[in-house]
């Protein structure tokens, strides 16, 4: 364990918004800043990020100074599933069409879970998945393609 | 007597019938979804807002309201029945809740907890519908500086009321007020923070941003704790109070009641604290033989009807100012603006039959909630049970269609997505995602009132300070502020939120 680092929590999210504060202070450089009287679309942003850089240094150094509990370990896993097949939903929703990105939502984020049997999971895919098509597609009119860019040429 | 003249035109308006018809189907549907364990309020919203999309503005609000309560409501069952609060205002209920349920008592429980948010509800109601014009007609002479000195007020008073690190609250709330800038400019037409992405351009959807944080987020989190859930019974029974039953909890539910009434309007108050701030207080008068913890059933009745109260009068400042209180009430005006109704008090002036309508049908969905949970409460039983495996890909298919469907954009969905892994990650590191929610709708309202203020001053900064009800606002900011900070009620503090 880290002796330095007393607080890790504190340490990290103080990391993280000194970096973002610092980040957006440099790209706001960009904006015009203006005057008071005439505030430029720099100014606001200029002034958060400044604000937000300096609680980041707070934190930062609190973290030397208080004890605080240990980060819980990340469940990776579990995360990967369930982002990545949002992110394949997202993808696929227009190449592959609706139905599959949803099967392979489902699927993939159905496989997170300890208690994940194939056959379940994709019977409630497929379920879900005809439900949906039938709810949002046909019923809402929702214009989302059934059949994606893949099928249709 | 005007109010009844308002309350009149508020019931000619939410008795039509398909106002009617969408505060039921709202409060059916937030039940549904709000007994599901893990989902709250906000999730559920989020959620559901696409579908009002195509409505009248009136009808809209109705049906979210009718979902906010509905979501609730479904809470508290959760958190009586299967120990699982599905949000952080239930979490009191599950104390005695679930101790009362283990007894036996389930239905007890859960009859007190209808009764008690009806009876709130309806005195809110009444509340709000006394409040908010004489507050209205003070915001309307507000001007820009007044505004910028209630908004930070707004934000700093959430930031003494949240609980964990002030530090991180702060930093949480500049996170948000900077991500809501991202976007075009709506002075300069300058595009910030976009790095030439056209899906930026618009800014981030508040509902990408919710879903993503409380739906996603919520649900790596609750996949990562994996504890068994019990569920109390296959069925309930004994439904009914007896007439002395109800004698002993009404002193409760009354003091419930005032003490969320109170803490509704206060920013970041809502229904968390209310619940919280009553259940210290009955614990403290009780005279019940069974101690608290142990399924006293005044600790169901009073932090029941102090969070039914909050969420109602937490419409307030939302209605009356355009400031949300809580995540729930940011949604709501997320919400308005979709419909493009600008939150504030000309709301109150220029579509009287919304307003008031909304206020009538917040009492007739608390009604609904009664007569709907009640008989209902064996089909939600079912659904508490059904196993959490099966439901989530299920949730995700509903926020990843919820959330294509608002723009058509798939750039909305790997935003939700990303927005997700940054909410999972801000839970471990402590951070709570509330008051970055509400810098995220506050951001550009501020920026705005910011510049006005300064345009009409000449740049003069002291024009927060020489204004006196802008002063007096800044005045109460610094000294909640400082309050907070003195390390003996600090200690006082960290201590009430444990326990």
């Amino acid at each position: 364990m880290n002796r330095l680092i007393k607080h890790p929590q504190d340490f990290y999210s103080g990391l993280m918004y000194t970096a973002v504060g610092i980040a957006a202070l440099l790209v706001a450089r960009d904006y015009n800043f203006g005057s008071p009287v005439r505030m430029g679309p720099g100014f606001f942003p200029t002034l958060l990020a400044g604000l937000l850089a300096a609680v980041g240094v707070a934190s930062l150094l609190r973290s030397f100074v208080r004890d605080g509990e240990p980060i819980a370990a990340f469940a990776w896993k579990e995360i990967a599933l369930v982002i990545g097949s949002v992110v394949l939903f997202g993808g696929l929703v227009r190449l592959a069409g609706l139905a599959i990105a949803l099967v392979v939502l489902i699927m993939g984020s159905a496989w997170a879970s300890p208690k994940f049997r194939f056959r379940t999971a994709l019977l409630l895919a497929l379920l879900t998945t005809v439900i949906s098509v039938l709810v949002f597609v046909k019923g809402l009119g929702l214009p989302f393609p059934i059949l994606g860019s893949w099928f249709t040429k | 007597m005007d109010i009844l003249a308002n309350l009149a035109l508020g019931f000619s308006t939410a008795l039509s019938f398909s106002n009617l018809l969408y505060c039921f189907v709202g409060v059916v549907l937030g039940t549904l979804i709000g007994v599901l364990p893990g989902l709250g309020p906000v999730a559920t919203i989020a959620m559901l807002l696409p579908i009002t999309f195509s409505f009248e503005p009136v009808t809209a609000l109705i049906m979210l309201a009718g979902i906010f309560y509905g979501a609730q409501y479904g809470g508290s069952t959760t958190a009586i029945l299967v120990n699982l609060p599905g949000e952080a205002s239930s979490v009191i209920t599950a104390l005695d809740g679930y101790a009362m349920a283990r007894k036996g008592q389930a239905g007890k429980a859960l009859a007190t907890a209808a009764i008690g948010s009806f009876i709130a509800g309806t005195i809110a109601t009444f509340l709000i519908a006394l409040f908010a014009p004489p507050l209205a007609a003070m915001a309307l002479k507000f001007g820009p500086a007044e505004y910028f000195s209630l908004l930070v007020m707004g934000l700093i008073v959430s930031i003494v009321l949240a609980h964990g690190s002030l530090l991180h609250a702060i930093g949480m709330i500049l996170f948000g007020l900077l991500l809501g800038i991202i976007g075009t400019d709506v002075n300069s037409g300058a595009e910030r923070f976009t790095f030439g992405a056209p899906w930026l351009a618009d800014g981030i959807g508040f509902v990408v941003l919710a879903m993503g944080m409380y739906g996603i987020g919520e649900i790596v989190s609750n996949l990562e704790k994996k504890e068994a859930r019990e569920v109390m019974l296959k069925h309930v029974s004994g439904l009914r109070l007896s007439w002395a039953e109800f004698k002993s909890i009404l002193p409760a539910i009354l003091r419930g009641t005032g003490i969320g009434s109170f803490l509704g309007i206060l920013p970041g108050g809502g229904a968390v604290l209310s619940s919280f701030a009553s259940y210290a207080v009955e614990k403290k008068l009780s005279k019940n033989p069974i101690p608290f913890g142990e399924g006293a059933i005044e600790g169901v009745a009073g932090p029941e009807s102090a969070n039914n109260a909050g969420a109602q009068t937490s419409f307030i400042p939302m209605l009356t100012l355009g400031i949300p209180s809580n995540p729930t009430m940011a949604i709501m005006i997320g919400a308005m603006m979709i419909h493009s109704i600008q939150p504030g008090p000309a709301v109150l002036v220029e579509q009287p039959a919304l307003f008031w309508g909304l206020i009538v049908s917040m009492w007739i969905g608390n009604f609904f909630l009664i007569v709907l949970n009640l008989p209902l409460i064996g089909l939600w039983v079912k659904l508490i049970s059904a196993p959490y495996h099966l439901m989530y890909p299920v949730i995700l298919v509903f926020c990843a269609i919820g959330v294509l469907s608002i723009n058509n954009s798939e750039w909305d969905v790997f935003m939700m997505a990303a927005f997700g892994l940054v909410g999972y990650l801000f839970g471990k590191l402590g951070c709570e995602p509330a008051p970055m929610l509400l810098g995220f709708i506050l951001g550009p309202m501020m920026e705005e009132y910011m510049r006005r203020a300064l345009l009409v001053s000449k740049g003069d900064f002291s024009v927060f300070v020489t204004r006196p009800i802008s002063a007096t606002m800044l005045a109460l900011s610094a000294v909640a502020l400082i309050v907070v900070l003195s390390p003996t009620i600090s200690k006082k503090r960290e201590v009430a939120f444990k326990e």
